[in-house]
């Protein structure tokens, strides 16, 4: 095998390599290293390599495999989005703001993947502070999709999504509050996998709206992401939301029979409104699993249509308090000479976030402001409760839910940037499943004009086996998920 | 006009747990800056609370201590303000739903009776830390030790109609909390303070003036002082036809005055919603019946049993209770000498009064109660007279031993031999012949005082150890017997 050819491996196949010794973890980091060296230029997808470290933690993880003690991770090389605290390494959030918060402490993920050996390359760009559907918004500059450089790769999580796509890693972290690691993995062509509400700790993620964010693998294949769930998954005393259920062993316990398996079409998501390419690739990869033996019901969840009035009041209002800290007292930016503590607060936050958090600042603000709570906070979150219901009614009739990932495939840089409503369109389809907490995965669908697209599956709580499963299935039936980019577009 | 005053009291107290409310650090007092301030508490990004178990259980005891419904699923909601000491920009408190619900406290008053006052509400929050103006020139320094440090809220009804009343109250809920050890309730170091909601309406009135608020006051003298200056300000505007403005003031004790504080650091808006990082508290009634059977006797049910059991008045029983370790020390002098009268004299005599000349506290009395007792029981069995006592009492306070080797050492025992008592008063007529003439030419009123003379006489050839009672008795009789 070459080196170059390891870059689109999945890591089910890295780790056997791993094992049976055809690779050593320091030959995989190195070449992703040098991958990352040669397309970053191109595409702004990695704000910050840890080579050295990396290396490091390469030869212990390659004497670790000498002894024969091998972990689920062991010597697979990976990258963090950088809203993920790693110690010592800096943490930007693709903020101005954090552009040199070095953390004292790692998140309970970046530690429970160490611990399972992972190598950390470094960390991925992203929307600013996870606020974006397009990674235009990081103060590190665009993110390039790797199938087109004109194209936006998705957001927030673009970078790690660009990257997996380019071959900088074959595994990345990403965060979802609203779409952000599914809508990505639909416009890079990746598996990406936001879990339910609880199963992976939020401790040391830099807090975006509490009740929604959820961290999750994106990857090449669902068995990527179930490897990398039960490495990322399980209760942590830190984070008093963190569910106290079972982990299971999302990869050994993968199970490509679905026969008899129901799966929902809601009508509203599959309107008129919806693309009519996307469509046609969702309902043929819906016919790819209905050969398998699944079974697809048309189902309603009737207040689909308030998912995105109700998230842009709870998420901006959540993020409006996580973001207060940011003041230029205690840490990160603090604007030169300042007269007063106003105008200390005011020109730190003014330079040190970009527009579209001032936005949603400003928004949440309002919509917890005295007289204004009734009618905007407190109706979202009874609306929330309704959405909620709405899925758990229609798990009463199938075992998962199909739908599209994104509204359509990647869009050109600036296209929606001028108009946030437009841009929060992009979240139409993921939205709801964070306002309910379920586990959502996004799998490549096929190409439309030579782009990629997904198919989203959203399963019952804590049921992040089925969604998986369903999604193996259809990657060991079809080659949907194995379409690459043109490298000579980002290589230099 | 004459003007009736209605106040109603808000209590910042500081829980005495180990560690902060949402982290793992110390709590405790005097630590140099920022030592006791770790990534939760400096508001560090992705740090996220843990609710200290403890904190919840103090708030379910001081609940079931003032008889209030416990809220069975409380929740915590972010208040958010910006200011440098509060690190997240917003603290996490209880707004809409609290742990501690309607309540109502029985406030002893100085004159015995008990003076109702209905809570309103108590809830669990975190404590900011504070800005140090007086390290650094030119430039605010931020101590961040005090941060998340739990609180407990508690909120009174305007039921307070004189600043006696409030004192009275803060007295009772200082004896409470410090019985039940969820707090040191020590207002210097801070961990009570006292906000006092006041208004002026005119006598007979149902209705509410507006109100002006006093922000943390911290001792109960300075406390009744505030009142005071703050009735006569808002008085003398009333009186003048003036409006009172509602606004948020301070107390300043070196003035003797409360001044207004500048309406931007009050007027907010703090945007409560519930803080999505913590779970809702939920308590069921067999963890509220697990922390009940937990409960020490309370001060009320304790000085209902000093006035049952060892007959005190009252009045004693209120001065005793209070202190927790007074109320012991009482109990343990009762119980050992068999005088519990006796002892409650003598402790909130001659033992309060060294005490506070000495500027000791029941904690650092060099008077053992063991001690005590053994004077008691010797005044008691009719060993000591008073002044005899008072005598030993020195000694005791000097650690010169215990009460009967003292009294031994001194040959200190109170004569009450009739014999020579007897001898006594034979020799004091026959060395005063003038003075015994004169008594007897003195009518029935005069009597009584010149016979004052003998007994003193008396008294200071036996060094005072003559039994005074014995010794009156046999000198009138004498004196009788020469006319």
């Amino acid at each position: 095998m070459t080196e170059s050819s390891f870059l689109a491996t999945p890591v089910s196949v890295l780790q056997q390599m791993l094992r049976d010794r055809s690779v050593s973890s320091v030959e995989l980091t190195e070449a992703f290293l040098e991958r990352i060296a040669a397309s970053n230029e191109a595409l702004n997808a990695v704000v910050t390599v840890c080579e050295e470290q990396a290396l490091e933690q390469a030869r212990e993880a390659d004497a670790a495999i000498g002894q024969g003690e091998l972990r689920s991770l062991t010597g697979i090389p990976m990258l963090h989005k950088d809203i993920f605290c790693t110690q010592g390494v800096r943490t930007t959030c693709g903020s101005r703001m954090l552009e040199n918060f070095i953390p004292a402490y790692d998140a309970t993920v970046v530690t429970k993947m160490k611990a399972e050996g992972a190598i950390m390359l470094g960390k991925c760009n992203m929307d600013e502070f996870a606020m974006g559907s397009s990674n235009e918004t990081s103060y590190f500059g665009t993110v390039k999709n790797p199938w087109n450089l004109n194209c936006v790769p998705g957001g927030s999580s673009g970078g790690s999504a660009a990257a997996v796509a380019a071959g900088m890693a074959p595994l990345v972290t990403g965060t979802d509050t609203g779409g952000s690691i599914r809508q990505p993995a639909s416009l890079c062509g990746l598996t990406g996998l936001k879990p339910t509400y609880g199963r992976v700790s939020r401790l040391g993620i830099i807090a975006f709206a509490s009740s929604l964010d959820q961290a999750g693998p994106m990857a090449r294949t669902a068995e990527d992401c179930a490897i990398a769930l039960t490495a990322m998954s399980g209760i942590d005393p830190g984070d008093s939301t963190s569910a106290d259920v079972p982990v299971p062993d999302f990869h050994g316990s993968l199970d490509t029979r679905i026969d008899g398996l129901r799966i929902g079409l809601p009508r509203e998501y599959f309107n008129d409104g919806l693309d009519s390419a996307v469509r046609e690739r969702v309902m043929a990869t819906l016919a790819e699993l209905e050969k398998a033996g699944a079974v697809l019901v048309d189902i309603d969840l009737p207040h689909s249509h308030y998912a995105i009035a109700t998230y842009y009041v709870i998420a901006p209002a959540e993020a409006s308090a996580n973001l207060a800290r940011y003041d230029g007292v205690r840490f990160g930016y603090r604007c030169e000479a300042p007269q007063d503590l106003e105008d200390l607060y005011l020109r730190s936050r003014s330079e040190g976030f970009g527009e579209e958090v001032q936005r949603r600042i400003l928004v949440g603000t309002y919509a917890l402001s005295a007289g204004f709570y009734d009618a905007y906070f407190n109706k979202a979150q009874q609306v929330r409760r309704v959405i909620t219901e709405d899925f758990h009614r229609a798990f009463e009739q199938v075992d998962i839910i199909a739908g599209p990932a994104a509204p359509g495939v990647a869009f050109p840089f600036g296209a929606k940037q001028q108009d946030p409503v437009a841009m929060y369109m992009e979240d139409i389809y993921t939205l709801a499943v964070n306002l309910a907490g379920l586990p959502g995965l996004s799998a490549p669908a096929g190409l439309i004009d030579g782009m990629p697209v997904g198919i989203q599956l959203i399963g019952k709580p804590f049921d992040e086996q089925t969604i998986l499963n369903t999604a193996h299935r259809l990657q060991t039936d079809t080659d949907f998920h194995l379409a690459q980019p043109d490298q000579r577009g980002f290589m230099s | 006009m004459s003007w009736e005053i209605v106040m109603g009291l808000e209590v910042h107290l500081q829980l005495a747990t180990q560690s902060k409310i949402f982290s793992g650090s110390s709590t405790t007092f005097g630590a140099a800056p920022n030592e006791q301030a770790d990534a939760v508490d400096l508001g560090m990004p992705g740090m996220l609370p843990v609710l200290n178990e403890e904190a919840v259980r103090y708030a379910v005891k001081f609940g079931l201590g003032i008889g209030a419904r416990i809220g069975t699923r409380s929740v915590f909601d972010r208040k958010n303000y910006f200011y440098p000491d509060l690190p997240k920009g917003y603290q996490v408190s209880q707004f809409f739903a609290p742990i501690v619900c309607e309540g109502m406290f029985e406030v002893p008053l100085e004159d015995g009776n008990l003076c109702p006052i209905r809570i309103t509400r108590a809830h669990l929050e975190e404590d900011a830390g504070k800005s140090v103006h007086d390290i650094f020139s030119h430039e605010t320094g931020i101590d961040l030790n005090r941060a998340g440090t739990p609180l407990l809220e508690i909120v009174t009804e305007p039921d307070f109609r004189s600043a006696e009343q409030a004192v009275a109250y803060l007295k009772a809920l200082h004896s409470l909390v410090t019985y039940l050890g969820i707090s040191d309730g020590n207002m210097a170091e801070g961990s009570m303070r006292c906000d006092i909601n006041i208004s002026l309406r005119e006598k007979g009135s149902d209705e509410l003036g507006t109100r002006t608020e006093i922000k943390n006051v911290n001792s109960f003298r300075f406390v009744e002082r505030a009142i005071h200056c703050e009735y006569e300000r808002q008085a003398d505007i009333l009186d003048n036809g003036g409006r009172i403005t509602q606004e948020t003031r301070l107390y300043d004790a070196e003035q003797n005055t409360t001044r207004s504080m500048r309406s931007k650091e009050v007027a907010n808006d703090y945007r409560y919603f519930p803080e999505p990082d913590l779970l809702p508290i939920v308590i069921d009634d067999s963890y509220i019946e697990k922390v009940r059977q937990s409960l020490p006797e309370l001060p009320a049910a304790k000085r209902a049993r000093f006035v049952a059991e060892y007959g005190l008045t009252e009045y004693d029983a209120n001065l005793l209770v209070p202190n927790h370790a007074v109320a012991d020390y009482f109990e343990t002098v009762a119980k050992t000498s068999g005088a519990p009268k006796l002892a409650a004299n003598w402790i909130l005599g001659d033992l309060s009064a060294a005490l506070n000349r000495s500027e000791l506290s029941i904690e650092t009395n060099p008077i053992s109660a063991e001690r005590l007792s053994g004077l008691i029981s010797r005044i008691d069995d009719g060993t000591l007279s008073s002044k005899l006592a008072k005598q030993v009492f020195e000694a005791l306070w000097n650690d010169e031993g215990d009460a009967d080797g003292i009294i031994a050492a001194r040959g200190l025992k109170q004569v009450s031999d009739s014999g020579a008592l007897e001898a006594m008063v034979h020799d004091v007529i026959a060395n005063n012949p003038d003075q015994v003439a004169q008594y007897l030419a003195a009518d029935e009123g005069k009597r009584k005082k010149l016979s004052g003379f003998f007994v003193g006489q008396i008294m200071k050839a036996s060094k005072g150890q003559a039994n005074p009672q014995m010794l009156n008795e046999l000198l009138l009789k004498k004196l009788e017997d020469q006319s």
